[in-house]
């Protein structure tokens, strides 16, 4: 059930200050993408464009289309609200909801839609902890808060809690960067299952993670602090990491900047 | 779903049928009409039904055509809107009133005759006189409660930041919270059960001691907040060049939140300014002017608005008085308010993070 | 803050300085300087003590003084004639005043000051959300004698519309039953009080509702969630204890409000069943209503009733004062 995502001509602002400019980029259904390049280059901002949740921030703004299987995001009554069910995010710290049970964590947006009965709810949960290979962990606990897990768990239970909508796309904004190696492992192992059934697209500081769970690599860069983020390029990530076309990117991949 | 589906080539799950921008308007508009057409048509002559009628239809309107169109989901974001927006006008209508009765009327009787006059020999339901020995009583009181209230409050938060461990620090601070919600009659109850063993008359000293009590778990909160502001590396490097922590407390410490304390301070002379249940019991209230804090009844100018108020039997001359009154108390609260938000702004702590 | 423990937590509440310190302050000057200033900041602090425990001890002393003469049940004697000998008198009827007058007030301030809270953090566009919040500041800031004045001169004639309908429609349950007196009741006051407690309510919500983390909200919107839904399932959750003690500050306020109630209400000594119909009272303003008549017994009565008040406000603050400290400590342990 994942869908394409056609980027084209697309620019963010904050405000009046220019965050990313004009771009374009195809990503494939059932593929794993990963955004690099150096902190502030606006790949995280970029990311946040695909499900709208750029124009959440204060001033931001956004143009250009993004077309989920040909149909623009921002094309004329569109809702925000149903985009983001389509297009689901993990953050880059583990947010689950602190006043809530894990059990209701995951069944947070199930709830939104109402009509589930209590079993149905059961049997979601379970099946979206267990894509999130969560589940034998929290199975004897589900009604225990979702905060009492460890950082690796909670980041788990923050895709469960976003799988159990059945998204067509998962975004993930540095899902790791908060976590411990072992916990980074297991969201990696993660990853490369949940790409059978979403379109993944990820943003990573952490070279040898784009290397290791993605299909396809993009390339951002700003030419100073101040001015926009840019797509420098996007290939498979085998290409990127070998025989990049643009220097820059071969600069910043064998460390020579950034 | 109907329009969605024509314009898409498919039914689209990301289009839902929404209601244009200016729909909100329109229904807010749609129900202040009806709301002022049923006050009309049924021989409602009180505004604040037309207004309570418009806001229910809007609220409903909102709802029913949110939910026919939309969706419930997003009917309950619209209605939620809506009642907040409902709520914000219900809490601005009173205020606004408030404000405008005050000026309006205030500035009937309210000049120089006024402030510089007191109602010695002019009766309750004449007009002239004014609100001089208000003001004389109102400041002295509030001015010697400041000297009481402010030093102590502002010292006992030094000992609460600076050295308070254990038990006794414990102690104070939850009793500092306590005496923040002391209803001021108590605080005034307190002072008259002591002047009552002593046989005392009343005197504007004896307000001051309660509206100190008022005023001290106030200062002690707010100059709390702004010496845990300070930051421990300034201490620690004053501390670092041996000088001892008290020089270190006044010379490094206090200087760099006074700006804060004194808006601390500011706001709750503000708040005793207005007080009038411990003076009226302790103070008792006085036509003449009587310059000496210490002997003898006074009046102040919240207690000034009260007896004008409740002992005219309605006269109007009374009731401009109180309202003038009223203006130039109202007016002193806000000018306090507004320049200790000017210091806050100035000298906000120039080390913050 | 570490700096502090190691001087202040050595000192014994006994005046001698330990001997740890006694060497490390070697100068006499230093020395001296750092106890006076000790003494005198920590000398405040326990005068705060020392106030709060003699307003208990001298209230109830003169309260003792006046229920041991009172001829009535001062619990609930519906009656309060102290100019007598002997003073007959109970604080029956003002304490269902009191109570009565400030849950109507919570009954309307708390909603409507959560509203506004949301609409200052949540729902206001961006440029006037802070002047509302300044408005509302302000509002908290206008002295109560200014709202009795306000309230009794131009509230209760607005009231009489609304009196009428509630007697029209919902007449039939006694309890908004008018007989067309004054609306200078328990109603009406309750109004006035959830006027003036609204900014305190408001102000504590806000706080509040602003610290809920940003990235609470932000999974409540990837789930595609509307915004009523964001507020429903990351900010409420997150703010509700502190909306409780917010409230509670509040009824701390309405409990002990004097000027604004002896302004509105035309009491008698009676408890009534319509909240429309004049009469009634409250702990504060009997006090200020009663006071000036008051004979040396009467006054002795009237502290007598402001005990019982202060016991009131205190458990109410108290639970307050909890249960912020409870959900301190539970935010800390989650940010």
């Amino acid at each position: 059930m994942s869908k394409r995502i056609d980027v084209s001509g697309l620019t963010a602002y904050y405000g009046s200050h220019k965050a990313i400019d004009d771009i374009s980029m195809n990503i494939e259904p059932r593929t794993v993408t990963a955004f690099i390049g150096p902190s502030g280059c606006g790949k995280s901002t970029f990311l946040r464009t695909l499900n709208r949740m750029h124009e959440v921030t204060p001033g931001g703004r956004v143009e250009g289309k993004v077309l989920l299987d040909d149909e623009n995001l921002y094309g004329a009554g569109i809702d925000p609200v149903s985009v983001r069910r389509e297009v689901g995010m993990v953050f880059q710290r583990p947010n689950p909801f602190p006043t809530m049970s894990i059990f209701d964590n995951v069944a947070a947006g199930l709830k939104l839609n109402g009509n589930f009965k209590k079993s149905e709810l059961g049997d979601v949960v379970e099946k979206s902890l267990k894509g999130a290979n969560l589940w034998n962990e929290v199975k004897d606990r589900l009604n225990k808060p979702g905060s009492g897990l460890s950082g690796g768990q909670q980041q788990r239970l923050c895709i469960a809690r976003a799988i159990a909508v059945e998204p067509k796309v998962l975004l993930m904004d540095e899902p790791c960067s908060a976590l411990d190696p072992i916990s980074t492992l297991a969201i990696e192992d993660l990853i490369g299952e949940l790409k059978e059934r979403f379109t993944i697209v990820i943003v990573t500081h952490n070279m040898q993670q784009a290397a290791r769970v993605s299909d396809r690599t993009a390339f951002f860069n700003l030419a100073a602090v101040g001015q926009p983020g840019k797509l420098i390029e996007i290939d498979d990530t085998e290409r990127i990491f070998s025989n990049p076309s643009v220097q820059a990117t071969e600069d910043y991949i064998s460390g020579r900047f950034g | 779903m109907s329009t969605a589906a024509v314009a898409g080539k498919r039914t689209s799950t990301l289009q839902g049928a929404s209601l244009p921008k200016w729909s909100p308007y329109a229904i807010v508009g749609g129900s202040i009409v009806l709301g002022v057409a049923i006050g009309l048509a049924a021989g409602l002559d009180s505004k604040v039904q037309w207004g309570l009628i418009a806001g229910l239809l809007y609220v409903f309107g909102t709802y029913g055509i949110a939910a026919r169109v939309e969706g419930s989901r997003q009917a309950k974001d619209r209605v939620a809107t809506s009642l907040v927006w409902v709520a914000f006008v219900i809490a601005v209508v009173p205020l606004v009133s408030l404000i405008w009765v005050t000026i309006s009327r205030g500035v009937k009787v309210l000049d120089v005759y006024f402030l510089t006059h007191s109602m010695g020999v002019v009766a309750d339901s004449q007009p002239g006189g004014g609100a001089y020995a208000a003001i004389i009583g109102s400041l002295e009181q509030v001015g010697l409660a400041t000297l009481i209230g402010a030093p102590i409050g502002i010292l006992t938060a030094v000992y609460l930041v600076e050295y308070g461990r254990g038990r006794l620090a414990k102690s104070v601070t939850f009793f500092v919270d306590v005496m923040t919600g002391i209803p001021s009659i108590v605080a005034g109850l307190f002072i008259l059960s002591i002047m009552l063993i002593f046989n005392m008359e009343p005197f504007g000293f004896a307000g001051s001691l309660a509206l100190a009590i008022l005023m001290m778990p106030v200062v002690v909160r707010s100059t709390e907040e702004m010496l845990k502001l300070v930051p421990n590396e300034l201490r620690e490097a004053s501390l670092a060049l041996g000088v001892p922590k008290w020089r270190t407390i006044l010379k490094v410490v206090l200087p760099t939140s006074i700006g804060g304390i004194t808006t601390g301070v500011m706001l709750a002379v503000a708040r005793i300014a207005g007080e009038t249940a411990p003076v009226l019991l302790l103070v008792f209230g006085n036509p003449f002017i009587n310059n000496n804090p210490f002997e003898g009844a006074q009046s102040s100018l919240p207690l000034f608005i009260y007896q004008q108020y409740a002992n005219s039997a309605g006269a109007n001359a009374a009731y401009d008085r109180a309202w003038a009154a009223s203006l130039t108390l109202i007016a002193f609260v806000m000018i306090l308010n507004l320049v200790a938000r000017g210091i806050a702004r100035w000298k906000a702590p120039k080390t913050g993070r | 803050m570490d700096i502090s423990t190691q001087t202040t937590d050595a000192p014994p509440p006994t005046p001698q300085p330990g001997i740890a310190e006694q060497k490390r302050n070697a100068r006499g000057a230093t020395r001296a300087g750092d106890r006076v200033f000790l003494g005198l900041s920590r000398g405040s602090g326990i005068l705060l003590l020392v106030i709060m425990a003699a307003i208990a001890v001298f209230l109830t002393y003169r309260a003792a003084l006046a229920i041991s003469r009172d001829h009535g049940n001062f619990l609930t004697t519906f009656e309060w004639n102290t100019n007598v000998i002997p003073p007959t008198f109970g604080v029956a009827v003002l304490a269902f005043g009191t109570i009565v007058s400030s849950i109507i007030a919570m009954a309307i301030a708390v909603p409507i000051a959560v509203a506004i809270a949301l609409f200052i953090t949540h729902y206001a566009p961006r440029r006037m959300a802070g002047p509302v919040a300044y408005v509302i500041d302000l509002l908290a800031a206008v002295p109560s004698i200014v709202y009795g004045l306000w309230g009794a001169l131009v509230l209760v004639p607005h009231m009489t519309g609304l009196f009428g309908w509630l007697d029209d429609f919902f007449g039939w349950t006694g309890i908004f039953s008018w007989d067309g007196g004054a609306p200078r009741s328990m109603l009406t006051v309750g109004i006035l009080l959830a006027i003036m407690i609204l900014p305190v309510i408001t102000n504590v919500s806000r706080e509040v509702f602003r610290q809920v983390p940003q990235m609470h909200e932000e999974a409540a919107l990837a789930l595609g969630a509307t915004r009523w839904e964001v507020v429903r399932m990351a900010v409420l959750p997150f703010g509700r204890s502190g909306v409780i003690s917010a409230s509670m500050l509040g009824l701390g306020r309405a409990l002990g409000e004097t000027m604004a109630v002896a302004t509105v209400l035309s009491p008698d000594f009676d408890i009534h069943a319509s909240l429309l119909n004049p009469g009634g009272g409250t702990f504060a303003q009997n006090i200020a209503s009663k006071f000036s008549e008051a004979t040396a017994d009467g006054r002795d009565a009237l502290i007598a009733s402001g005990l019982v008040l202060f016991v009131i406000t205190l458990l109410v603050n108290g639970a307050a004062r909890i249960i912020i400290q409870r959900r301190a400590e539970y935010s800390g342990a989650n940010a």
